[in-house]
């Protein structure tokens, strides 16, 4: 799974039908050494109601597809959680009540 | 299977993967003397491993091939703790 920040959203009106009604949000990987963009974008299924400024991470490949809302679907890319702390070498490197979007 | 380094944790409580006690752990991809190269990813933890370990992550479809994994939105496992790589007959590695 990759670190990224929701930095935006992506609408479609005229797609596949089997996608209807599933949310995307345009993601930057990020370095967690730095929490700054990797000016690295995607395109991902949300499957946890992520919003804007929040750091998650996404599973890639067939496994974006076990979920209960992108099952079946044509995903390669969904969130599957919102990300609370960061430790790395035993420091906090990101918290999301102490860094706020 | 790629060799990685625990370099840290990741803690979520917003999460889509039904696994109740899952840990995920912040690894850094690693050759096989333990040299850290720089790229970071999420991994599940099955095993408890701690800071600085090498370990072997599988990944893809192959990361669901596990019981507590399986069918669930998981693309990298944590799979077994290193304890020694050798190379050339000579240990490059040791825990």
């Amino acid at each position: 799974m990759v670190l990224s920040k929701v930095i935006g959203t992506v609408v479609s009106t005229h797609k596949e039908a089997k996608i209807e009604g599933i949310k995307f949000l345009l993601l930057e990987k990020i370095n967690p050494k730095t929490m700054k963009g990797k000016n690295d974008f995607l395109v991902a299924m949300d499957a946890v109601g992520a919003g804007p400024g929040e750091i998650v991470f996404y599973a890639a490949g067939s496994s974006s597809r076990m979920t209960d809302v992108t099952r079946g679907k044509p995903s390669d890319a969904t969130i599957i959680a919102i990300v609370d702390s960061i430790t790395m070498n035993n420091t906090v490197v990101y918290s999301k009540d102490r860094d706020p979007a | 299977m790629i060799l990685a380094k625990i370099v840290g944790t990741v803690v979520s409580t917003k999460k889509n993967d039904s696994i109740d006690g899952a840990s995920y752990r912040l690894v850094e991809s690693c050759t096989q003397d333990g040299s850290t190269l720089g790229s970071y990813f999420v991994a599940l933890d099955l095993l408890g491993a701690g800071p600085g370990e090498l370990v072997l992550v599988a990944q893809g479809s192959s990361a669901r091939q596990t019981g507590i994994s399986k069918d669930k939105p998981i693309d990298a496992v944590i799979a077994g703790i290193v304890d020694i790589v050798e190379e050339k007959n000579k240990v490059v590695y040791q825990k």
